[in-house]
């Protein structure tokens, strides 16, 4: 096994450990010693079992479900827990990705700031950028939740609605915000410097030479294991906000709003924290994505991409379990995936049809993802994992 | 609120600014603020009054969507999201007809032959069908079933994306004109307001086929149905209203109407796979402005929202027309969430 092999495996054995922990829960802290040994055994056979092109494929791929399972968990407190209907998760995906960006990124200087503008940039670090996105993105839940949530819940879809589509006209039409309808570059990737032969000036020799083995190549190894990281940390604090006392609220809210009412609960108050809170994960998702992607422009928050296929994620996950919404993203960003190699496969009988309908390919998938979501609608409502039952 | 004293002054301004009559102040308020901006900006009068022109036209095209949105929303109890998409598809199956139909000489001073009139003829009751087929084929399972009614709103919005997809499979994501490299120019019509004939047509159209609907709702006993059973779906059946034929015919209505209202839009701009959820935003406005289930409050709204979109774009990016819209609606939503017509805390 080569080094570089060996540093990959023990980055894949970070999520591993984490699936495998979660799944020896009930065996306490042996359970988690075990779970720990089975990730790292899992992710060092993974990368010595699987050709390197094969195991760089699995990386990026567990790592864009992964920001996807953020963005599904945020969709899932305001639906799954409060029956909130988002239908414009784009708009704080956008949010939060684009204030990453602002706040972590320099002013262009020079001969680039001809061609690139944008209102600020302020060189912060990476978590300083995610949780800046997270706040931002939550402030305008709260400026949209308040007006329009003590209202009929359908109103509350079409306010979204329309809050993804201002913000996406604002990041499409104004240059000095974000560099307008070109893409705003030079979102820093955080500890990218562990795979460049300078290593990171700010970490200890022996970090360094660790990770020597890496190229910049394998940096979707390293970005994956902070993702996994900050899911955990996501879920871990949901959960606990699920179990406790507010939890239940909003659940009494969901089920009958006018007897969790007369129970003395302000449930507009409960249902604004709970927009709030999924709105604040959709951003620190959205931050997730930009400092994957590099460059973000308004097109990556199209309502298909950006707020469609998380709903479907949700729904066939199961909505009222935070396990079931990391599950349903996983699943359809296989599915998502696994459809655009197979219309690859059948490009030459789509030629026969017509010879445009190749390039129209990618369409056929949310084609068959929309029937999917019909279907879940229809046949299974609760998803694949639906709601624990609680007696409380 | 009533229990209040209603003496004081301030009492008596808060009641009349959060009534009927505040929504009228505010768009008086916005309207003024329209005029004063565009004074600012030094726009001139007639280009004022050409868009004010522009958005009457505008305002119809959105009214035919709205009418149905509307009434489906007061019947069903649905917000159907996919109605824009039933806009798109109506202008892509005119536009495909016209492809097939031997193409006409311009009709007068018009753009279009006489093969777009028979396109629109056809296509109007094909997606009016299409509609209940839907209904039959998705929403109605889940009524049977009980599923709660934001399931079937999800469903509508499965259904918008099902659609879209469609579209761009068989049409592509390009622009798509009706008749691409026709002039289509501009004519004064008095005191120097320019205008296209075939917005005077759109507009005209528009006009007929709302007629058309008032006289189905107030004069036939299918209209006086679908009207009772918006207003108050539980009502009505205790009334012994055949619900769901009142359901099937509005689907009927609601599609064809929308249809018709996509090819006008197809025909004053262009055709592209988003224009239905572009306007959705817009048509939503519309009918919560003049209140849910109420179609002659929908004609108001989309008349209110379509000029006050178009003038907009005197002193503001014209891609910020459905930004505008939804900045309406916010504002409607804080002031009165019943809309123009809404008796006091029926519906929010």
């Amino acid at each position: 096994m080569s080094e570089a092999a060996f540093v990959k495996g023990l980055l894949l054995a970070v999520p591993a450990s984490f699936v495998a922990v979660h799944l020896f829960g009930r065996l306490g802290r042996l359970g988690a010693v075990l779970g720990i040994a089975v990730g790292i055994a899992a992710g060092l056979a993974a990368t010595a079992l699987l050709p390197s092109g094969q195991i760089g494929y699995v990386a990026s791929f567990v790592l864009m479900a992964s920001i996807y399972a953020v963005l599904s968990l945020g969709l899932n407190v305001q639906w799954g827990y409060t029956g909130l209907f988002n239908i414009g998760i784009a708009a704080f995906f956008a949010v939060g990705a684009f204030t990453t960006a602002l706040v972590t990124t320099r002013m262009p200087e020079g001969p680039l700031a001809a061609f690139s503008q944008q209102a600020f940039g302020f060189g912060m670090p990476f978590l300083v950028g995610v949780l800046a996105a997270g706040a931002v993105s939550g402030v305008v839940a709260w400026a949209i939740g308040r007006p329009t949530l003590k209202l009929r819940d359908d109103y509350l879809a079409i306010a979204t609605i329309g809050i993804a589509e201002v913000v996406r006209l604002i990041f499409q039409n104004e240059r000095w915000l974000a560099n307008g309808p070109q893409p705003l570059r030079g979102i820093p990737q955080p500890l990218n410097c562990l795979t460049q032969t300078d290593g990171c000036g700010y970490l200890p020799a022996a970090v360094n030479a660790f990770f020597s083995p890496l190229t910049p190549r394998d940096y979707p190894f390293v970005y994956l294991a902070v993702v996994a990281l900050v899911l955990v940390v996501v879920y871990l604090v949901l959960e606990r906000m699920i179990e406790s006392p507010w939890g239940r609220v909003l659940r009494a809210v969901r089920e009958e709003e006018s007897s969790a009412r007369m129970n003395g609960k302000d449930a507009a108050a409960f249902k604004i924290q709970a927009f709030v809170v999924g709105a604040v994960i959709m951003g620190i998702g959205g931050a997730l994505y930009a400092h994957y992607m590099v460059s973000i422009d308004y097109s990556h928050f199209d309502p298909l991409y950006a707020t469609f296929l998380i709903w479907v994620m949700l729904m066939l996950g199961g909505s009222g379990n935070n396990r079931g919404a990391i599950l349903g993203a996983f699943v359809i960003w296989g599915i998502w995936t696994g459809t655009a190699s197979l219309i690859d496969e059948i490009r030459p009988a789509l030629a026969a049809i017509s010879s445009d309908l190749p390039a129209r390919g990618p369409y056929l998938r949310f084609l068959f993802i929309s029937i999917l979501l019909l279907a879940i609608l229809r046949f299974r409502p609760q998803g694949l994992i639906g709601e624990k039952r609680r007696t409380s | 609120m009533t229990t209040a004293p209603r003496s004081s002054p301030l009492r008596r301004l808060a009641d009349l600014l959060t009534g009927a009559s505040g929504l009228w102040i505010l768009l008086a308020a916005v309207a003024a603020a329209v005029v004063v901006g565009s004074f600012v900006q030094g726009v001139e009068p007639q280009r004022l009054l050409s868009l004010l022109v522009r958005g009457v036209m505008l305002g119809g095209i959105l009214a035919l969507g709205a009418i149905g949105l509307s009434l489906i929303f007061g019947v069903l109890n649905l917000p159907h999201f996919a109605h824009g998409e039933l806009m798109t598809l109506g202008a892509y199956l005119a536009f495909f007809l016209v492809l097939l139909l031997p193409s006409g000489a311009p009709l007068g001073p018009f753009s279009f032959g006489i093969e777009f009139l028979i396109a629109v003829a056809v296509v109007a009751p094909a997606v009016g069908a299409l509609s209940y087929g839907l209904d039959r084929g998705v929403y109605r399972p889940l009524r049977a079933r009980g599923s709660a009614p934001i399931y079937l709103a999800m469903s509508s919005l499965a259904l918008a994306f099902g659609i879209r997809s469609v579209v761009y499979l068989v049409w592509g994501a390009d622009f798509r004109f009706f008749y691409p490299g026709r002039a289509r120019p501009a004519f004064e019509l008095f005191a120097g307001i320019r205008v296209r004939p075939d917005q005077l047509f759109i507009l005209g159209l528009a006009l007929v086929l709302i007629v058309a609907v008032y006289l189905l709702l107030e004069r036939t006993k299918l209209g006086k149905a679908m009207r009772a059973t918006a207003d108050n779906a539980e009502l009505a059946r205790v009334a012994g209203i055949d619900t769901e034929r009142v359901v099937a015919f509005t689907w009927m209505l609601g599609g064809s109407l929308a249809a018709i209202g996509g090819a006008m839009y197809g025909l004053d701009a262009q055709m592209r796979p988003e224009m239905g959820w572009w306007l959705l935003l817009p048509l939503f406005a519309s009918v919560i402005l003049g209140t849910i289930g109420n179609p002659y409050g929908a004609l108001a709204g989309a008349l209110i929202i379509g000029i006050v979109w178009q003038v907009s774009t005197a002193f503001l990016n014209p891609a910020y027309g459905p930004g505008v819209a939804f900045l309406l609606m916010i504002l409607v939503l804080l002031v009165r969430p019943e809309g123009l017509f809404g008796a006091r805390g029926k519906r929010a």
